[in-house]
């Protein structure tokens, strides 16, 4: 399935909904055709996905670009039953070309069988947080992909990028970059090592 | 009560709970040149106290609140919520190292049913910032004091190690961790915002050049610090 | 790692638990040689644990694997953050942390060593880590350093001058050595050491045995 939009993502006032259910022992696909632009002004988004058993999503839409100006609130819920697959990408860039990134504070709570597996916030637009040696450093984007399955149990690092085994049925696969295609590079370097069976 | 002196001890580096050898990630990013001064030290502070200092000093004011009602179940479901909250290996085995380390000094200075049933319910050690909060309650703090030590240690850590591994000047960054008085405020009522029994939005966070560093560390030879 | 909900390791008076012997010392005096010498010479009638406090990453740990003289397993490493007497004095939780793991992996043990980063003649180990300390010294640092105390030297329960075998060669007169440490010591006993020479430093291991056994006869009953 492709998720259709037009250039220009979230305007001020609007709230985006997607919901999407995959019923047991079916897989789904995500994409998008473009990228999404947050404009300026308040807007938000949420996405409620359910698994069900032995179904299998992948969600990998192009990358939210936060346009200077933008206040944009994400809030993800990945429900997944106790032996469905997943694979979510997520890539946030820090405004466009040039211009300061507009401000973002997305949320993503996934879980297996009602137990947390990954709860996370990434906060964008805040000065503490841009040039931090401890958040992004110098990146101008920031993804990362939660791998959920039955997933080998190997830590990876390479520049900007490192796969992390979760304490729960999952992996993470979290990258910094200066640029779109770096971030995409390094997130399937991580992808391919964290799930083996990728092509 | 005696809140405020517990406070104040729990979040005091001389704390014999093994916190001297961790470094919060500042070891690492030292190594690799991200930290070389003070003002990528400030940054450094700065981005960690409003993003792992957060989410810790919000666990620490929940695991103060179950401290006063204390049961396995609910030790085991916030601990379950600082895992899901903690990205790298490496990280989540240091934080459940110093939760262990924690619980066993602590639980000699404040015995407590409060820290008797966190060490039953999570054997293997629990996470640093429920073991703090557990230990808080066990001491007579409120939850606002237990995520204030919270907030506080996370970047107190990193500071002094710094000072260690860089020879800064102990004033300045002293001075830097003055500096950060607004902001621990901020983190500290950000981490008490939402206090009910369902911890699933307590803030999570993420820091993705923490995560990095914690990994990287590991697969460094020549270490001086845990984390 | 290990398990915190039981807190008998803690009994004060050490009922049910392995001695704990300290070794201290300024760095390079050899104490990691010591160490090995008492596992070679102890290992087979004792049961033992090894607990190391590297400055850096793991190396002694690595060294005393590497030499082979217990099982791999039996070594465990702290790190100390720079300050390697904050780890056996000020802060000892990351040690006792380790020694129980050690105590619940491969207990009933009979001996657990604790080495400590080199430091300097003031880093003593704290009375809740150790039951008893050996401090070494070596004989290039000077024959002077005795009469300069300290209470690595003046309080250990054995002072250890090791290296013996350099005496001629940096000109240390070990009578002087000798008589100064008796002067600070106030009878307590000094060894001299060539672990060089001996492998098995069978004059600190035959004091070990001494107070491995004294330990046993007084806390064995009432586990
Ligand atoms: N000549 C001589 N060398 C020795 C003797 N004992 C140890 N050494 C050497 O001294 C050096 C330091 O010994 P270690 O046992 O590593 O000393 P240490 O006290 O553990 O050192 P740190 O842990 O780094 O403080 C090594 O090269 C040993 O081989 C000895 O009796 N004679
Ligand atoms: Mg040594």
């Amino acid at each position: 399935m492709h998720l259709v939009a037009t250039a220009a993502g979230p305007l001020d006032g609007d709230h985006l909904g997607l919901s999407i259910d995959v019923a047991p022992g079916t897989s789904l696909s995500v994409f998008s055709v473009a990228s999404t632009l947050a404009l300026p002004g308040r807007s938000r988004l949420t996405v409620t996905a359910r698994v069900g058993p032995g179904a299998s999503l992948r969600y990998s839409p192009e990358p939210l670009v936060l346009a200077d100006g933008c206040d944009l609130r994400v809030d993800v819920l990945l429900s997944l039953a106790g032996d469905a697959t997943a694979f979510w990408r997520e890539e946030i860039v820090f405004g466009r070309y040039g211009e300061p990134s507009g401000r973002c504070r997305s949320r993503f709570d996934a879980t297996v069988d009602g137990v947390p597996l990954l709860r996370q916030e990434v906060t964008a637009g805040d000065p503490a947080l841009h040039g931090s040696p401890a958040v992004f450093a110098s990146a101008r984007c920031a993804g990362s992909t939660l791998l959920v399955g039955d997933l080998p149990r190997e830590v990876h690092l390479a520049e900007g990028c490192a796969v992390l085994p979760l304490a729960g049925p999952g992996t993470l696969v979290s990258a910094l970059a200066a640029d779109t295609v770096e971030l995409r590079r390094r997130l399937e370097w991580g992808e391919r090592l964290a799930d083996k069976s990728l092509p | 009560m005696h809140g405020d002196m517990a406070m104040l001890l729990l979040a005091d580096s001389r704390l014999p709970a093994g916190g001297h050898a961790h470094s919060g990630g500042a070891e690492e990013a030292v190594r690799v040149g991200a930290i070389t001064g003070p003002e990528d030290l400030a940054r450094f502070l700065r981005g960690r106290l409003a993003t792992a200092g957060v989410v810790t000093a919000a666990l620490a004011a929940a695991a103060c609140e179950v401290g006063a009602r204390p049961a396995p179940e609910r030790w085991q479901r916030l601990d379950a919520e600082a895992d899901c909250r903690i990205s790298a290996p490496a990280q989540r085995e240091a934080s459940r190292t110093q939760g262990r380390l924690l619980v066993r000094t602590t639980r000699r200075i404040w015995p407590s049913e409060a820290l008797d049933s966190l060490a039953l319910a999570v054997p293997d050690g629990a996470h640093h910032p429920v073991a703090l909060g557990a230990a808080a309650a066990a001491a007579g703090c409120e939850p606002r004091q237990a995520a204030l030590a919270a907030a506080y240690t996370s970047v107190t850590a990193p500071a002094t190690a710094a000072v260690r591994l860089l020879g800064l000047d102990p004033v300045l960054v002293h001075r830097l961790l003055a500096d950060l008085a607004p902001a621990l405020n901020d983190a500290a009522h950000e981490a008490c915002v939402i206090q009910a029994d369902d911890w699933s939005d307590l803030p999570a966070h993420a820091a993705p050049a923490l995560d990095l560093l914690a990994e990287q560390h590991l697969r460094t030879e020549v270490r001086l610090f845990v984390s | 790692m290990s398990a915190n909900h039981d807190d008998h390791h803690h009994a004060p008076d050490g009922h049910g638990r392995a001695l704990r012997l300290g070794i201290g010392g300024p760095v390079g005096s050899g104490k990691t040689a010591l160490v090995a010498a008492l596992c070679r010479s102890l290992g087979p009638s004792l049961r033992l644990g090894v607990v190391t406090n590297d400055i850096y990453t793991t190396e002694d740990a690595d060294f005393l694997r590497r030499a082979g003289v217990i099982d791999a397993e039996r070594i465990l490493a702290v790190q100390t953050g720079c300050c390697p007497h904050t780890a056996i004095r000020d802060d000892i939780a990351a040690n006792i942390d380790a020694v129980e793991t050690l105590e619940e992996r491969f207990g009933p043990l009979d001996l657990v060593i604790v080495e400590s980063g080199g430091d300097n003649l003031t880093a003593t180990f704290s009375r809740g880590l150790a039951d008893r300390q050996i401090f070494v010294l070596d004989v290039s640092g000077g024959d002077k350093v005795p009469r300069k105390g300290g209470p690595g030297v003046t309080t250990a329960d054995l002072l250890v001058v090791n290296k013996t075998d350099l005496a001629p060669m940096v000109g240390a007169d070990l009578t002087v050595m000798s008589r100064d440490a008796a002067k600070v010591r106030d009878g307590k006993p000094v060894l001299f050491t060539s672990i060089r020479e001996d492998k098995g430093a069978h004059s600190v291991a035959e004091w070990v045995v001494g107070i491995v056994d004294a330990w046993h006869h007084e806390h064995a009953h009432s586990v």
